[in-house]
C-alpha cells in the first residue's frame, strides 16, 4: 500500500513538472507586460528591457524554467515580484480563507445531499420529488447570481451578515462564521444539487440489484439493507462526484472570493495572474496540481476500502 | 436478475427508436418552451442592430442613469450613459458566440479522441487517457486568467481554451459508449465482414454516441456562457465588448442608484442558463428513455386485490396459491398480465417442480410467494396462504418476520445475490441474526456450523472471504446455508443450479435433498430442466404464458404427458441432451488435430 501511494505521488510530481513547464512557457510570452506592470505608468521601452535583464526575464525560457525548477527542488519557490513575500508563505496564508469556505460547504453539502439522495431513492414519493426539484433548481441558478442576490438581500437590505471581508477563526469564531455564511450557502446550493442527484441515481440502481432482494428474503431489516448494504455500494461513485465537487468548488471559489472581497487563494491567484507575478502563479500552479493529485489519491484509497474488488494495493 | 424480471425490464421502455425519440421531444412542452425561448433570444441578438436605436458602446451624458421608458432608452441608461436595452441585446451575441465556441471545441476534441480512444487498442487509449487527465488537472478558470496576456483579453480566444478544458467530459462519455458498442456482436460482424474503420464508426458507433453528445452539448453551452459571464464580471476582457457579466458588474456597483440596472442582465443570463439545463433534461428524457424511478422498498404495490376466498385444496397444505394474477403497467397505460390465474399447493416436506420456458411466469410466482415482486407489479387477483395465513396484503414488517423463519429463498445467480462489499461470513451472520434471536457470537458459531454442513471444506477461512474470492459453486452453497439457517418450512429455489457447472449441479441437488430430509422442509423448485425435476421432485407443475397447463406426480407426467406443451418440452429436452453428448467429442478431436 505504501508502495502504491508512493507511485501515485511520483506520477503526481511528473504531472506537476509537465503542467508547470507548459504554464511557464505560456507565461514567457508576456514578460514585457510583467516588467511594465512592475515599473508602473512611467515605464519606457528601455527601462522595460533593463528590468527584464535585471530579473533574468530576457534569458531563454527553457533556462528560466530550469532555474525555477532547481529552486523548487531545493524547496525555494522564490518571492513575489511585487510584494517580495515568500511564495510558500503567501499561498499558505491565503489557503485558510478558501479552505474555511470550501470544506465547510463540502461537509454541509455531503451531509444534506446524502440524506436527501438516500431518502429519495429508498422512500420515493414526496421526498423524492423534493430532492429532484432541489437538484434541478441548484443546476438552474448560476453561482454568480445566487451570490449577488444573497449579498443584496442578506447584507445590504437586511443587514444580517457582512457583505465582504473575512475574520479569521482564531480572532472571533462568531464573526468567522458570519463572514463565510453567504459564500458557503452559494457553494452548498450547487454542491447539494450535484451530489444529491448522483447519490439518488446510484442508490436507485443499487436497490434494484439481486442481492437486495436476497437480503429481504432473509428477513434483514430495511434500514440495514438501505444504510449498511446499498449505501455502502453506492458510496464509491458518489465519492468520485464528491472529489470532483471539491476540486470544482476550489476553482469556483475564485469568483466567489472576488464578489465577497475575501482574501483567499482564488482572489490571490486572480490578482497575481493579472499582474503577471510569475513566481506566485507558478507556486499556485504547483499547489493546484498537487491538490488534485492528492484528492484523487485519497478518493481511490477510500474506494478501495469501501469496495474489496477495487482494492489496488 | 431472473429471466422473467429481465424480460419485463427490457419490454418496459419498448420503443427506443430514434424517430419516436424525436417525436417524444417535439411533444414535450418543456422542450418546446425552452427551445423557443432560446431561439427567440438568439433572434433578438442577431436582429439587435435593427431593433435598437443605439450602438452597444454609444454613450450620451443625457442618458446617464436614465429611467426606464426614457424615449430611445427602453430599459433606461447605465452609469456611463449607455442604452441598457441595446447593450443587453448585443450581450446576447457575446454569450451565444461564447457558448458556440466553447461547446464546439469541446465536442470536436472530445468526440474525436473519444472515438479513437474507445475504438483502437489499449496502447492508443492509454496515451489519450493520459493527455486528458493532464488537461483535467489544469486549474480551470485559473488557467484562463493566467493566459490573459496570450489571449489579449479576447473572449473568443478565451472560450477556445475553455472548450479544450471542457473536452475531457465529452471524451469520457464518448469513450465509454464506444468501448461498449465495439464489443457488441453486430459491430464485430461488421468488422469481420471487412467494413472500413471509418464506415464502422460512422454507421454503428456514431448513432449510439450521438444522443449523449447532444445532451451534453446543452449543458456545456450553459457552463460556457456562465464562465464567460463570470470572467467578464471579474473585469477580464475588453470593456468594448458588451456582456452580461460586465453589465451585472456595473449594475452591482450602481445598486443604490438603480437596482434594476443589475436585474435585467442577471435575469436574462439566469433564464438562458436555466433554459439550457431544462432543455438538456428534456433531451435526456427523450433520447435516453425513461430514467429509473425511485420506489419504496417493500411498498405494497398491489393495487387491486380482490381476494376471492375460494375453498379448495386441502387444509393440511403448507402453501396454497389460488388463482394468482399479476400484471405490469406498460408505457401506454395498459396492464400487461404475466400471471393469469396460477394455482398450486404444496404439502409439508414435499418437493414441487415448477417447470416452463423463460418468461412463462415461474419466477414471478416465486417472487409473489416471497413478497418480493418489483414495486411496479400489481396483484390483480388471487390468494397466497402459508400455513393457512394470507400473505397478500401483509406489510413489509409482517412479511419480514416470516422470511428466513418460515419461507426462505435460494436464487439463481449466486454471485449477484451476495453483497460484494461484505465477507460471506458477515452476510450469513446478519441473516441468521435477523431471523433468530441469537447473539453475535452464537450466530457466528451457527454460520460456521452451517458452512461445514453445506460442504465448505475450510469454514474458518471462507468465513472471511469476499464473494469475488470464492467460486460460483461455493457461493451457491453459502446462499443455501443462509437460506436454511433458521429451519424454514418452505424453501423456494429459483433455478438453483442453472448458473453452475454440470458437475457442481449434481452436488448442489444432493445437498438440497439431504437438507430436506434432515429438516423436513418443503421445496418449491423453479427450473426449466426436466433432468432436475426427475432427479429431485415429487410432483411437478408445467407453466406456459402465465398459466399452469399441467400438474401431477412426476412419474405420471413424464410417462404420460397430457398437455401438448408438456410433450413439446420433454422432446426438446431430449434433443438438447443428444447435442450435448456429441459436442465435446468433436472438440476433443479438433483439439488433438491442432496439437
Amino acid at each position: 500500500m505504501v508502495q502504491y501511494i508512493l507511485r501515485r505521488l511520483a506520477i503526481g510530481v511528473i504531472l506537476a513538472a509537465l503542467v508547470t513547464f507548459l504554464t511557464y512557457w505560456l507565461l514567457s510570452f508576456s514578460s514585457d507586460g510583467v516588467a511594465a506592470n512592475i515599473l508602473g505608468p512611467a515605464a519606457t521601452a528601455d527601462s522595460i528591457q533593463a528590468l527584464k535583464k535585471d530579473m533574468g526575464l530576457d534569458r531563454p525560457f527553457i533556462i528560466q524554467y530550469f532555474d525555477w525548477l532547481g529552486g523548487v527542488v531545493r524547496g525555494d519557490f522564490g518571492v513575489s515580484f511585487f510584494t517580495s513575500e515568500a511564495v510558500v508563505g503567501a499561498v499558505v496564508a491565503r489557503l485558510g480563507v478558501t479552505l474555511s469556505i470550501v470544506l465547510t460547504a463540502l461537509v454541509i453539502s455531503v451531509v444534506v445531499a446524502v440524506a436527501l439522495g438516500v431518502l429519495a431513492a429508498s422512500r420515493a414519493g414526496a421526498i423524492d420529488r423534493v430532492t429532484q426539484s432541489a437538484s434541478l433548481l441548484g443546476h438552474l441558478l448560476p453561482n454568480l447570481l445566487i451570490a449577488i442576490v444573497l449579498v443584496v438581500v442578506l447584507s445590504i437590505n437586511l443587514r444580517l451578515l457582512p457583505a465582504t471581508g473575512f475574520t479569521p477563526f482564531s480572532e472571533s469564531p462568531s464573526k468567522w462564521a458570519a463572514s463565510i455564511t453567504i459564500p458557503v450557502i452559494v457553494l452548498v446550493i450547487n454542491g447539494i444539487a450535484n451530489i444529491a442527484a448522483q447519490v439518488r441515481g446510484t442508490m436507485i440502481g443499487e436497490l434494484q440489484k439481486d442481492y437486495v432482494r436476497t437480503l429481504r428474503t432473509r428477513g434483514v431489516p430495511t434500514w440495514s439493507i438501505v444504510y449498511r448494504h446499498a449505501l455502502r455500494n453506492a458510496a464509491a461513485p458518489a465519492l468520485v462526484v464528491l472529489s470532483l465537487e471539491f476540486i470544482s468548488m476550489f476553482g469556483g471559489a475564485l469568483i466567489i472570493e472576488q464578489v465577497f472581497a475575501l482574501p483567499g487563494f482564488g482572489s490571490f491567484a486572480f490578482n497575481s495572474s493579472l499582474q503577471g507575478d510569475i513566481p506566485v502563479i507558478m507556486g499556485i500552479t504547483v499547489f493546484s496540481v498537487m491538490l488534485v493529485v492528492s484528492v484523487n489519491l485519497v478518493t481511490d484509497l477510500i474506494n478501495g476500502w469501501l469496495n474489496p474488488k477495487a482494492r489496488i494495493y | 436478475m431472473s429471466t422473467e424480471a429481465a424480460i419485463i425490464a427490457t419490454e418496459a421502455p419498448a420503443t427506443p427508436v430514434r424517430r419516436s425519440a424525436y417525436r417524444r421531444l417535439i411533444r414535450d412542452p418543456q422542450a418546446i418552451i425552452t427551445a423557443s425561448f432560446l431561439l427567440l433570444v438568439i433572434a433578438l441578438g442577431i436582429l439587435a442592430p435593427l431593433i435598437t436605436q443605439h450602438g452597444p458602446n454609444e454613450s450620451s451624458l443625457d442618458a446617464v442613469n436614465a429611467k426606464i421608458g426614457t424615449p430611445g432608452y427602453l430599459l433606461g441608461g447605465d452609469q456611463s450613459g449607455q442604452d441598457i436595452f441595446a447593450r443587453l441585446l448585443y450581450a446576447i451575441n457575446t454569450s451565444v458566440i461564447s457558448g458556440l465556441i466553447g461547446t464546439s471545441v469541446a465536442i470536436v476534441i472530445g468526440l474525436f479522441f473519444g472515438l479513437v480512444g474507445g475504438y483502437f487498442g489499449s496502447r492508443v487509449r492509454t496515451s489519450v487517457e493520459w493527455i486528458f487527465n493532464l488537461i483535467m488537472t489544469f486549474p480551470g478558470i485559473l488557467l484562463l486568467i493566467v493566459l490573459m496576456p496570450v489571449t489579449k483579453g479576447d473572449y473568443r480566444a478565451t472560450m477556445l481554451i475553455f472548450g479544450v478544458l471542457l473536452a475531457p467530459g465529452v471524451y469520457r462519455i464518448v469513450r465509454n459508449l464506444t468501448i461498449g458498442v465495439k464489443n457488441e456482436l453486430y459491430v464485430d460482424a461488421a468488422r469481420v465482414s471487412g467494413l472500413s474503420t471509418l464506415r464502422v464508426l460512422g454507421r454503428h458507433v456514431m448513432p449510439v454516441v450521438r444522443g449523449p453528445v447532444i445532451i451534453s452539448a446543452a449543458f456545456l453551452t450553459g457552463s460556457a456562457i456562465n464562465v464567460q459571464a463570470g470572467l467578464a464580471f471579474l473585469g477580464l476582457g475588453s470593456a468594448e465588448v458588451p456582456s452580461f457579466g460586465a453589465m451585472i458588474s456595473s449594475g452591482f456597483l450602481n445598486l443604490y442608484v438603480d437596482p434594476l440596472q443589475f436585474v435585467w442582465p442577471a435575469l436574462l443570463l439566469g433564464l438562458m442558463s436555466a433554459c439550457l439545463v431544462l432543455l438538456g433534461n428534456s433531451l435526456r428524457d427523450s433520447l435516453e428513455g425513461v430514467r429509473p424511478k425511485a420506489s419504496k422498498i417493500g411498498a405494497p404495490a398491489q393495487a387491486a386485490v380482490t381476494t376471492t376466498d375460494q375453498t379448495g385444496g386441502q387444509a393440511a397444505d403448507l402453501l396454497q396459491v389460488q388463482n394468482l394474477e399479476i400484471s405490469y403497467p406498460t408505457p401506454s397505460g395498459e396492464k400487461k398480465p404475466v400471471l393469469k390465474g396460477v394455482s398450486l399447493d404444496l404439502r409439508a416436506g414435499e418437493t414441487l417442480g415448477l417447470v416452463g420456458e423463460s418468461g412463462s411466469g415461474k419466477t414471478q410466482t416465486a417472487f409473489a410467494i416471497l413478497g418480493v415482486l418489483p414495486p411496479e407489479s400489481i396483484i390483480t387477483n388471487g390468494s397466497i396462504k402459508l400455513d393457512g395465513r394470507e400473505l397478500i396484503g401483509l406489510r413489509e414488517g409482517e412479511l419480514r418476520k416470516l422470511r428466513g423463519r418460515s419461507i426462505a429463498y435460494v436464487p439463481q445467480e449466486p454471485m449477484s445475490n451476495l453483497d460484494a462489499s461484505f465477507t460471506v461470513g458477515a452476510q450469513l451472520v446478519e441473516g441468521i441474526r435477523s431471523a433468530t434471536s441469537l447473539s453475535r457470537h452464537d450466530a457466528r458459531e451457527r454460520a460456521l456450523e452451517l458452512m461445514e454442513h453445506v460442504g465448505i471444506t475450510d469454514p474458518q477461512r471462507t468465513f472471511n472471504l469476499y464473494p469475488h474470492q470464492i467460486s460460483g459453486g461455493m457461493a451457491q452453497r453459502i446462499l443455501i446455508a443462509g437460506a436454511v439457517a433458521s429451519g424454514p418450512k418452505l424453501l423456494i429455489a429459483d433455478e438453483p443450479t442453472t448458473a453452475l457447472d454440470v458437475t457442481i449441479q449434481a452436488e448442489i441437488l444432493d445437498l438440497l435433498r439431504d437438507l430436506q430430509k434432515e429438516m423436513g422442509m418443503a421445496i418449491l423448485l423453479v427450473t426449466h430442466n426436466f433432468g432436475v425435476v426427475a432427479d429431485i421432485c415429487d410432483r411437478m407443475a408445467v407453466m406456459q404464458q402465465g398459466r399452469i397447463v399441467e400438474s401431477g406426480d412426476v412419474v405420471e407426467v413424464f410417462s404420460n404427458p397430457q398437455h401438448p406443451y408438456t410433450r413439446e418440452l420433454l422432446e426438446a429436452i431430449l434433443d438438447e441432451d443428444s447435442v450435448r453428448e456429441d459436442a465435446p467429442v468433436v472438440r476433443v478431436s479438433a483439439a488433438k488435430e491442432l496439437a
